[in-house]
């Protein structure tokens, strides 16, 4: 598993990510889908597939994983490992803050 | 807190147990007795050791340092001849106590030794040059004694007894195999199979076999010079092995006041009878009557009496097991399961025979289930066999399907013969041994490999390898997926029973169904797609559509490409388009700059390399609906120019296609489907390998064909009817589509659906109406073509907020400042 360091961002209002679904945002030079589980909680991770670089922001999503819309590998949304042998994808911490998305510790 | 375990025995049994209670956490303290001075060792192996294939190291399944790594105490070459249950205590030839609070007797079995004048010496056993063939160190002297001698006599024509005698050729020039019976194996072949194998293993392998013979006598004084049948025959050896059987070893439990028949007598939880203490396992147990000397039970009641003694799983019960083989014998290809005879009138017997070839296939069959398998010399359907004759599976009506690969690929590759890096899933590169490695690593399901490597789920053609390199990998030792019959791999429920239990709970959406019928509610992504369409097809305009159900292809309508872009595909019914259509179709790739303008197979135009952000500008600009070149739907229907300019057209086939593909456009599906019209039997529009297929025949009629494909699978359709009009056709193509709608599985083409279910029961249904369910199925499709809708028109708001915001790439460009 890998958190990655990033600085605290506001990267938009919660209502941009429809329930279940992700959108990337470009934060300074990273790339990072965010994803809003059907529980309400957010995942956050690095929006680039390491397999052949699919977007993962417009994968599936169930509340523990994220299934590349490309090739259909899946990676777990906490940890970043990934269930088909793929390498690791970043994790970030993400959080909801009266009502904007929070990047960031 | 920690309880002491005893094992008596160290065999297959033995150690398998003690894994898989390791493998369940049991907290034990692990002490185990075997007879023989070593680890556990692979007792199947023994005959490729004699045979010199394989070496002693190769045949250990646990070394000591196994043991020593789990903190088992093994004593090796130390002998358990009595057990007191009272004071549960277990005491050893060496004069040594031991303590236990649960104790497991598998002590497997000997070989049995027939009842022959001369046979053993009041000395040192056996008779000089006389050996049995069960442990290592029998296999060791055998090798060590047949070195200096020429010719071997062995004793039983069974399966070891067969194995010994090839292995016995490695050493010495002559063998001689001695069958006291009327033919060879007669436990698991009948006659003609027993003959069958015969003939091969004197003429392919020259051993030498004299069945109904009665050894009476060993000859020779110090040592063994010949041996003697009841009929007088003396056949001179120097060796001879004794491979008559075996007998289970119950003198310690039964000298020490356990039930013993003709096995240790265990419950469904593998304890001894009456004993809440003692276990037993392997070749020693016996259940329900039965003793196993194959190890497939023998995993299966390992994996229930460690759930059940470690708590696991208490309710875990060992019911018994249908016996089937599947081996070389001595080189030649044997699998039996069930029945070797048919048993009433009525089983339905299939036999193939070809003595040229030592081919011999038989199948017993009652009421449309597979009782019992014979196959000598070709071995090629036994796995699939074995999986009927275990689960009970529906039978092919065509039953040689059963005995032959009909139509596939001649030479089936055997697993065995491959290298480790040949390439198994050409789409996903992946070779055969990181299939193995997956399974060695502990997973043994084929839907369980497919998912760690990705193999098998590309085109999908590699799944029969797949599988048959995981059942080879696994060593029989495959486990068969639950979730290989569910409709999709997150809801435990094949496609029928899903769908009554969704109209019973009026189930609406994705997530409603995962709610109510999973266990714990937990949602599957994987399952997501396939729930859409079902829900789509069964509720129509009542379905609760939550976009995130939905794949990303169906959330934007464009079919997404390798650097996340999305190809664009307008509707051109039957092909059929205008000059104001291209040049709008022009003008629009020049002002968006397409980077790629293709005609694809289905005649039809598609604009690739468009930006998600730029899918709905583009639609507008085209203004022409959605061809549905992405999504699980009816795609399109390729027409030839049919009677209007060919001068062999005999039907105006571009005016059916466009009317078919006018009345079912958009209509998902459990797979895509493509149709075609062609206007004579020349079959320029290839309808003869479409999902539906129309062919015009002389006299205005029209042949329809069903489940044809020419993708990674070729086939050629069935034909379902011919008819009349093109009404006719129109009508029937509704139908068929609304059965296979119905009654496919998630993914499951009209290829592998129609051969399934069998042409003459769709046809049944769909022309004949059998089943009086015609009119539903006319009914439910004219509810699904009036709910269409373009896609392409949700353009104008999106659906979501940012349906159509960019994933990727976001690398902000410069702006460079365009000139005039």
């Amino acid at each position: 598993m890998t958190i990655a360091p990033i600085e605290t961002t506001v990267l938009g209002p919660i209502d941009e990510i429809p329930f279940g679904e992700g959108r990337t945002y470009a934060v300074g030079p990273d790339m990072i889908a965010v994803f809003r589980l059907r529980d309400g909680s957010l995942r956050a991770v690095s929006a680039v597939c390491p397999h052949k670089g699919g977007p993962l922001a417009d994968g599936q999503i169930d509340n523990k994983v994220v299934v590349c819309p490309l090739h259909l590998y899946a990676w777990d949304l906490a940890t970043g490992c990934s269930q088909s042998g793929q390498p690791p994808i970043n994790v970030y911490p993400v959080r909801v803050d009266d009502g904007h998305i929070i990047l960031g510790d | 807190m920690t309880k002491r375990l005893v094992v008596i025995g160290n065999g297959m049994a033995g150690a398998r147990t003690v894994e898989e209670i390791l493998a369940r956490n049991g907290d034990f303290t692990v002490t185990m007795f075997g007879d023989e001075p070593y680890g556990n060792y692979n007792r199947i192996m023994l005959s490729n050791l004699l045979a010199g294939v394989e070496s002693e190291e190769g045949i250990y399944l646990n070394d000591l340092a196994w043991y020593q790594d789990n903190g088992i105490t093994l004593n090796a070459g130390v002998r358990i001849e009595r057990i007191d249950r009272f004071a549960k205590m277990v005491y050893a030839t060496d004069g040594t106590a031991t303590p236990y609070d649960k104790l497991i007797i598998a002590t497997g079995s000997s070989s049995w030794t027939p009842p022959i004048k001369n046979i053993h010496n009041p000395k040192r056993g056996f008779h000089q040059g006389v050996f049995a063939f069960r442990t290592l160190d029998d296999t060791r002297g055998m090798i060590r004694y047949a070195r200096d001698h020429e010719r071997a006599v062995v004793i039983g024509g069974g399966l070891l007894g067969l194995e010994a005698a090839r292995g016995l050729q490695n050493h010495l020039s002559e063998v001689t195999l001695l069958h006291a019976m009327g033919h060879l194996m007669e436990r698991q072949l009948d006659e003609k199979a027993g003959h069958m194998l015969q003939a091969s293993v004197e003429n392919k392998l020259g051993i030498k076999v004299i069945t109904n013979a009665m050894t009476t006598e060993i000859l020779g004084k110090d040592r063994v010079t010949g041996v003697k049948l009841a009929d007088g025959t003396v056949i001179p050896c120097d060796v001879v092995v004794i491979a008559a059987g075996i007998r289970p070893n119950t003198q310690v439990a039964a000298d020490s006041g356990l039930t013993v028949e003709r096995g240790i007598v265990v419950d469904d939880q593998m304890r001894v009878q009456d004993e809440d203490d003692i276990y037993s396992v392997g070749e020693c147990a016996q259940h329900r009557g039965n003793l196993y000397g194959l190890v497939a039970p023998l995993w299966d009641q390992a994996k229930v009496l460690a759930d059940h003694i470690t708590g696991r799983d208490t309710e875990a019960a060992y019911t018994g097991s249908k016996l089937s083989t599947k081996l070389k014998v001595a080189g030649i290809d044997v699998a039996s399961m069930g029945l070797i005879a048919p048993e009433t009138d009525d089983d339905e017997v299939i036999i193939y025979n070809e003595p040229k070839k030592g081919v011999y296939k038989q199948l017993i069959i009652r009421e449309g289930a597979l009782v019992g398998a014979i196959l000598v010399g070709d071995n090629s359907k036994a796995a699939s066999l074995i999986q009927s004759f275990d689960r009970v599976q529906a039978l092919p009506e065509e039953r040689a399907e059963l005995l032959f690969d009909i139509g596939g690929p001649a030479g089936e590759v055997k697993p065995e013969d491959m290298p480790d890096d040949a390439q198994v899933c050409n789409c996903n590169g992946v070779s055969k041994g990181a299939i193995c490695g997956v399974v060695n690593a502990g997973c043994k399901t084929v839907s369980g490999v497919m998912d760690k490597t990705r193999a098998g789920k590309g085109c999908g053609t590699c799944k029969p390898l797949v599988q048959r390199i995981v059942e080879w990998a696994a060593g029989g030792e495959a486990e068969e997926d639950p979730a290989a019959s569910w409709y999709v791999p997150g809801v435990p429920m094949p496609k029928p029973e899903l769908m009554a239990a969704i109209r019973k709970y009026e189930l609406k959406s994705v997530s409603a169904v995962f709610e109510k019928l999973v266990p714990g509610g937990e949602h599957d992504a994987k399952s997501k797609m396939g729930l859409a369409s079902l829900l789509k097809m069964m509720w129509a305009d009542q379905y609760i559509d939550e976009r995130d159900a939905r794949f990303i292809n169906d959330r934007v309508h464009g079919n997404i490409q390798k650097d996340g872009t999305f190809s664009v595909v307008p509707q051109m019914k039957g092909g059929v388009t205008t000059p104001a259509e291209l040049k709008r179709i022009a003008e629009v790739a020049e002002r968006y700059n397409v980077p790629m303008v293709k005609l694809t197979g289905g005649q039809r135009i598609d604009l690739l390399g468009i930006p998600k952000e730029q899918l709905p500008a583009i639609w507008a600009d085209l203004d022409i609906p959605s061809g549905y070149a992405y999504a699980k739907s009816f795609r399109t229907v390729k027409t030839c120019v049919g009677s209007d300019f060919c001068r062999f057209g005999v039907g105006d086939s571009t005016a059916l296609g466009i009317a078919i593909e006018e009345r079912f456009q958009g209509l998902e599906g459990p797979g895509k489907m493509k149709l075609a019209v062609t206007g004579c039997p020349r079959n320029c529009a290839e309808a003869y390998v479409k999902d539906l297929g129309v062919v015009a025949i002389d006299g205005g009629r029209w042949e329809i064909y069903v489940g044809g494909a020419a993708g990674a699978h070729i086939r050629k359709g069935d034909l379902l009817a011919t008819v009349g009009s093109a009404e006719e056709v129109i009508r029937l193509t509704g139908r068929f589509l609304q059965y296979y709608r119905e009654n496919a599985n998630w993914l499951e083409r009209t290829y592998a659906w129609v051969p399934r279910v069998g042409i003459e029961k769709i046809r049944a249904v769909v022309v004949d109406d059998a089943e009086g369910i015609a009119e539903a199925l006319d009914a439910a499709i004219e509810e699904a073509v009036q709910a269409y809708k373009d896609p392409w028109k949700e353009r104008a708001v999106p659906a979501t907020p940012g349906q159509f915001r960019t994933s990727l790439p976001l690398t902000v460009l410069p702006q460079v400042p365009v000139r005039s």
